[in-house]
């Protein structure tokens, strides 16, 4: 379909790191079923070095909403959580070769998760952040609901 | 396998509507204004066409209008009511919830220029009743505009029954019949219809190409002014390609109806139940009110552009009335008229058959569909909570 790059294809039919990790040390939802797009992200994180070793999603979604979210998951692994947090939907989405611009909207959600399980992996170990680590609360402007 | 279930959205020209074109772009190539021998030769081919639309529609040739599609159709029965209307005063409408948007977009115009719109309530059916439609008629009610057969949910209404109270209260009576022209019957004698518009490409026959049936009595207003063409209602030089394939199309259509409704039937009852035995699915619209190709379910926790992209993955194109299809943040309109809530909405899909799938693509599609459901589901936050009890089901 040429609807969307061979990379976001790739993605969606072969997403990376799908699945939950039960022993969790973050975990973050954002989108809301009623716009269609829900993400959920686990991640594990090193106490000692501060380094995602491990992260999971759960995406119920439309093509590039998955793509991006197995996208987003390959992008912040193995990476300190300092360094994923600097993960942008633009990153994200080049990294996909673009995406069509009415879709532009479903890789804020993947930056949104990532954003949200570091959030609650910060709140779990008492780490202070700033408010610009606010979570989404499923009620953004760009979806009305 | 190729599997083309989408045959709502359009059709696979016919061998038969192909051959009635061929000839008119190099030997009937003439201008059917033109007064020369190559002219009337193609106005001869127009002449034929309009009254195959007759004949099939119980209408006089007179009363055939070629249009650029069904949206132009629909668009230019809605102005001729409203301007009929208003000559004498009466400047309400009432239409349906769950119009296509060529009529519902046409009547907000209509609204911002001073008329007012009922918009009837569509029952859980998704069959609306000529008992809605009697009590919403008011004193200044200039037109009523219910579709034959539901775009997305295939379900057909009692258009005969709408005529009647619409006659019987001498108000204007138009239906879009894009849907059902061609797959039932029409007669817009008996069903007391003043406008009816109708589409070819969802019929084997060209895109580009639609009818508007004004009734002798209804004089259409011109939305594309220029020259004599269609007695001065539509201008423009007439497609006579488009227009002869399209009527070939709607004659093959007529004559093989009976046929390919009761060879569709079967086919559509087995998907639905095939389908429907996914556990949180559910059928849209009446299951024997519905057009005899339509299939339309919601599986609860998955999205359907997903679910389309893996079924296009596996050969079969079909379509999907979630907001990521729709272009919109909202799902479909006609599931929400229909009571879904917006997270089951999103969840649809349309598998809209025709007379060229085969009994085997049937078993081909419900082999893969339910494992392309569970392995969504699988990947799905809103699945988990609902199987873990976190979140009602819905369905």
């Amino acid at each position: 379909m040429a609807l969307y790059s061979e990379k976001v294809m790739d993605h969606f039919q072969h997403p990376r790191n799908v699945g939950k990790l039960p022993d969790a040390d973050g975990v973050g939802e954002v989108g809301n079923a009623k716009c269609g797009d829900i993400m959920r992200m686990y991640i594990q994180v090193d106490p000692e070095t501060q380094v995602i070793t491990d992260v999971k999603f759960n995406t119920f979604g439309c093509g590039s909403a998955i793509a991006t979210s197995s996208m987003a998951t390959e992008m912040i692994k193995g990476k300190p959580v300092s360094e994923a947090l600097q993960l942008t939907n633009r990153a994200v989405v080049e990294a996909l070769d673009g995406l069509p611009a009415h879709k532009l909207h479903c890789s804020v959600l993947a930056e949104e998760a990532v954003r949200a399980a570091i959030r609650d992996y910060y709140d779990r170990n008492s780490i202070p952040y700033g408010d610009e680590l606010r979570a989404c609360e499923g009620h953004c402007d760009t979806c009305g609901h | 396998m190729k599997i083309y279930a989408d045959n709502a959205a359009t059709t696979r020209v016919s061998d038969t509507a192909l051959a009635a074109m061929t000839p008119c772009f190099q030997e009937f190539y003439g201008n059917p204004s033109s007064l020369h021998t190559p002219g009337q030769l193609a106005a001869e081919k127009l002449a034929a066409a309009r009254a195959i639309f007759a004949r099939n529609l119980h209408a006089d040739p007179g009363e055939i209008t070629f249009t650029s599609g069904g949206s132009e159709a629909d668009n230019q029965a809605l102005r001729t009511a409203a301007a009929l209307g208003e000559k004498r005063g009466k400047r309400h409408i009432i239409s349906t919830k769950f119009e296509h948007h060529a009529v519902l977009h046409t009547l907000q115009a209509l609204e911002r220029e001073g008329f007012e719109v009922t918009l009837l309530d569509i029952p859980p059916d998704g069959v609306v009743t000529a008992e809605q439609v009697r009590s919403a008629i008011r004193p200044d009610t200039c037109l009523v505009s219910v579709m034959f057969a539901n775009n997305e949910i295939g379900t057909v209404q009692p258009i005969a029954e709408i005529g009647a109270v619409c006659r019987q209260a001498g108000v204007l009576f138009h239906t879009d019949a894009v849907q059902a022209a061609g797959h039932v019957p029409i007669d817009v004698e008996e069903l007391q219809v003043d406008l009816l518009s109708l589409s070819a490409h969802k019929f084997h026959g060209p895109k580009g190409v639609g009818v508007l049936y004004a009734r002798r009595s209804v004089p259409l207003t011109t939305l594309i002014h220029g020259g004599a063409q269609e007695r001065g209602k539509r201008g423009g030089t007439e497609d006579i390609p488009g227009i002869c394939g399209a009527a070939a199309a709607f004659d093959e259509a007529c004559a093989t109806m009976e046929q390919n409704a009761a060879y569709l039937t079967p086919l559509r009852d087995r998907l639905i139940a095939g389908l429907t035995a996914i556990p949180h699915t559910v059928l849209n619209g009446d299951p024997v009110r519905r057009l005899p190709g339509n299939v339309n379910v919601c599986f609860e926790g998955i999205e359907g552009e997903s679910l389309l992209l893996l079924l296009d993955e596996k050969g079969i194109a079909a379509s999907s009335g979630s907001a990521c299809t729709s272009g919109s943040l909202d799902p479909s309109h006609v599931l929400l008229a229909l009571g879904r809530p917006h997270e089951v909405a999103h969840g649809s899909l349309r598998l809209s058959l025709s007379h060229e799938n085969r009994p085997e693509e049937i078993d081909y599609i419900l082999e893969v569909l339910p494992g392309i459901v569970s392995y969504l589901r699988d990947m799905s936050p809103v699945w988990d909570e609902l199987e873990t009890g976190l979140r009602p089901h819905l369905i």
